[in-house]
């Protein structure tokens, strides 16, 4: 009796959760024009970056141009990715907020972890795509030559990864909860600080000690020095393992702590009358 | 001068032990908001009062009507049952569900209809109904069949389901609205001025579409409106919300009586000491911020 009832529980949140990522499909769906100006925003971006290789040599410079632009390329790609993590958890519920579906969603009968982790689960798969489709272009342009690399390595760390991105996007997902004017761009703090922190685009070992300590906690640092060893240096899944275990560990942390966050924040704003739609 | 009065009747008996629960049980229900301001350019905070100990009960299959004007309580109260305010103080149980701690059992009672139509714009009224559906437990098959279905019998075009909300005049919005709520089957449905901006025919054809829901559901229906005709046609007992106070919950004849008015609007007036129109005063204006 008792485990029917726990059937009919999962079934009806499997449910919800698809009812998630449904809704944010339809919402890229009928904004397609819009993703498709930030997708070429994010080629440029990321061609401007990589460019940054082959214009050291032009200056002078005495580097390895296919290394370097390879190592510039997976920064970037990466930290878009990330970037599609957050912005779809957070900017989700800000939209929500502003169109007043969130009371509506908040007042249905779905747990808060699948409703977050729907989310999650629709904000990995779309930046999947995005990001293997920048990652192939931009390589293309710049005829880069990967000969030793392992993809299959590449996608095991960012799968992990993706875990501590969901919770991360969690934990930024309650600002437009506890206010709804700047929330959003509060989360872009905690992005700009993991930029900063995390080796996107040198590597962890020329910051200040006292950031490579903020590093030892940011997930995306051993996603991309274990995706680098996979691409450049053909790393197995065994070779990158100093780079996997952390990242669980971040993971099975930052999963917990992002829904405590979120349902402390929920509550906040059921106590002060923050869910109401403004403007 | 508005003067409390307890609501008195067999309604408001406390539920007998054995027997069903009624649909709503209210008791001492109450909520304050806090104000942040200024006074002699020191920062404070202040309570703001929304809903003063509200009790009452509705029982299964009834349709009771809450009159207010702006900022007497009445969203707030709507918000409170939704589970989607927190209280300060007293209870709130449907069904037999307490609203605070058993949320998720009373969310799967409940739908609501608010005076904003809040969808995704961009999206069609299909897209909005079938991922809404998902959250209730409803597979791809049963919303394939549903949608159509709930969207005629609110009367709105079949050829236009997949148009943006965006497109849609506001009554029309109303309409997916209400289709929005009905489609999960709630035996609650908490109604939030649902007709108020709405054009004289969207706003017969809603109140026709309740009093069918009624029919044909059995469903409990909470009506917070400040249209007077509205809450006398449709309900079987109405409220007057004054300040976050009840100061009455009886048959609409029955509250005439009480105060000797020959209409709804001179026994809101008795009861208030304001008239219906009257502009709302600064507290009022206050408690709206949130309500």
């Amino acid at each position: 009796m008792m485990a029917r009832g726990a059937a009919a529980t999962l079934r009806h949140e499997l449910i919800g959760l698809s009812g998630v990522v449904e809704r944010n499909w339809y919402l890229v769906k009928r904004y397609a024009w819009w993703e498709i100006a930030f997708f070429l925003w994010t080629a440029a971006n990321t061609l401007t970056i990589v460019f940054i290789g082959k214009g050291v040599e032009a200056v002078g410079g005495t580097v390895d141009v296919n290394r370097l632009t390879t190592i510039l390329l997976i920064g970037a790609v990466i930290w878009s990715y990330l970037g599609i993590i957050f912005e779809i958890l957070t900017e989700t519920v800000a939209w929500e907020r502003w169109e007043g579906t969130i009371e509506y969603t908040f007042m249905a009968p779905l747990s808060r972890p699948v409703h977050l982790i729907g989310m999650g689960i629709f904000a990995v798969f779309y930046g999947v795509v995005r990001a293997a489709i920048v990652f192939a272009v931009i390589a293309s342009f710049f005829g880069l030559n990967m000969p030793e690399a392992n993809f299959v390595t590449a996608i095991v760390l960012l799968a992990i990864a993706s875990v501590s991105f969901i919770g991360i996007g969690m934990m930024t997902a309650v600002l437009p909860l506890i206010s709804p004017e700047k929330g959003t761009q509060l989360g872009f703090i905690a992005q700009g600080l993991m930029l900063v922190v995390s080796g996107v685009y040198y590597p962890v070992s020329v910051l200040p000690e006292w950031m490579q300590w903020l590093a030892t906690i940011s997930p995306a640092t051993y996603a991309l020095r274990g995706i680098r060893d996979a691409i450049l240096e053909g790393a197995s899944i065994g070779a990158v393992w100093g780079d996997i275990w952390p990242l669980i560990v971040i993971g099975i942390v930052s999963i917990p702590l992002g829904l405590e966050i979120f349902r402390r924040g929920e509550r906040y704003a059921k106590r002060h009358g923050k869910l109401k739609r403004s403007g | 001068m508005s003067t409390a009065v307890e609501p008195s009747t067999s309604a408001d008996v406390p539920p007998v032990p054995g027997e069903p629960a009624p649909a709503v049980q209210v008791t001492d229900l109450r909520k304050e908001f806090l104000r942040k301001e200024r006074r002699r350019g020191v920062p404070r905070r202040r309570r703001v009062p929304a809903v003063k100990g509200l009790t009452f009960t509705i029982q299964r299959g009834e349709c009771v009507a809450i009159l207010g004007q702006n900022g007497s309580g009445k969203s707030t109260l709507v918000r409170l049952l939704s589970t989607l305010l927190l209280h300060d103080g007293g209870s709130a149980h449907i069904f037999g569900h307490d609203v605070f701690t058993e949320p998720r059992a009373v969310r799967k009672l409940v739908n609501r209809v608010s005076v904003e139509a809040s969808f995704f714009k961009k999206m069609s009224a299909a897209e909005n109904l079938k991922y809404a559906a998902r959250f209730y437990g409803m597979t791809p098959a049963e919303t394939t069949e549903r949608i159509p279905e709930i969207l005629g019998r609110v009367g709105f075009p079949s050829e236009r389901r997949g148009e943006p909300m965006e497109a849609l005049s506001r009554g029309m919005q109303q309409k997916v609205a209400l289709a929005r709520a009905l489609l999960t089957s709630p035996v609650l449905l908490l109604l939030d001025e649902p007709t108020t901006g709405l054009d004289p025919r969207s706003k017969l054809e809603v109140q026709e579409f309740i009093r069918e829901v009624r029919a044909a559901h059995d469903s409990t229906i909470l009506l917070c409106t400040h249209d007077l005709a509205e809450a006398e046609s449709l309900a079987d007992r109405v409220g007057i919300l004054d300040r976050g106070e009840l100061l009455a919950l009886e048959p609409a004849d029955r509250l005439k009586e009480r105060y000797g008015a020959a209409t709804l609007e001179e026994a809101f007036f008795a009861a208030t000491g304001r008239t219906f129109e009257e502009e709302v005063d600064p507290e009022d204006e206050e408690r709206e911020v949130w309500a």
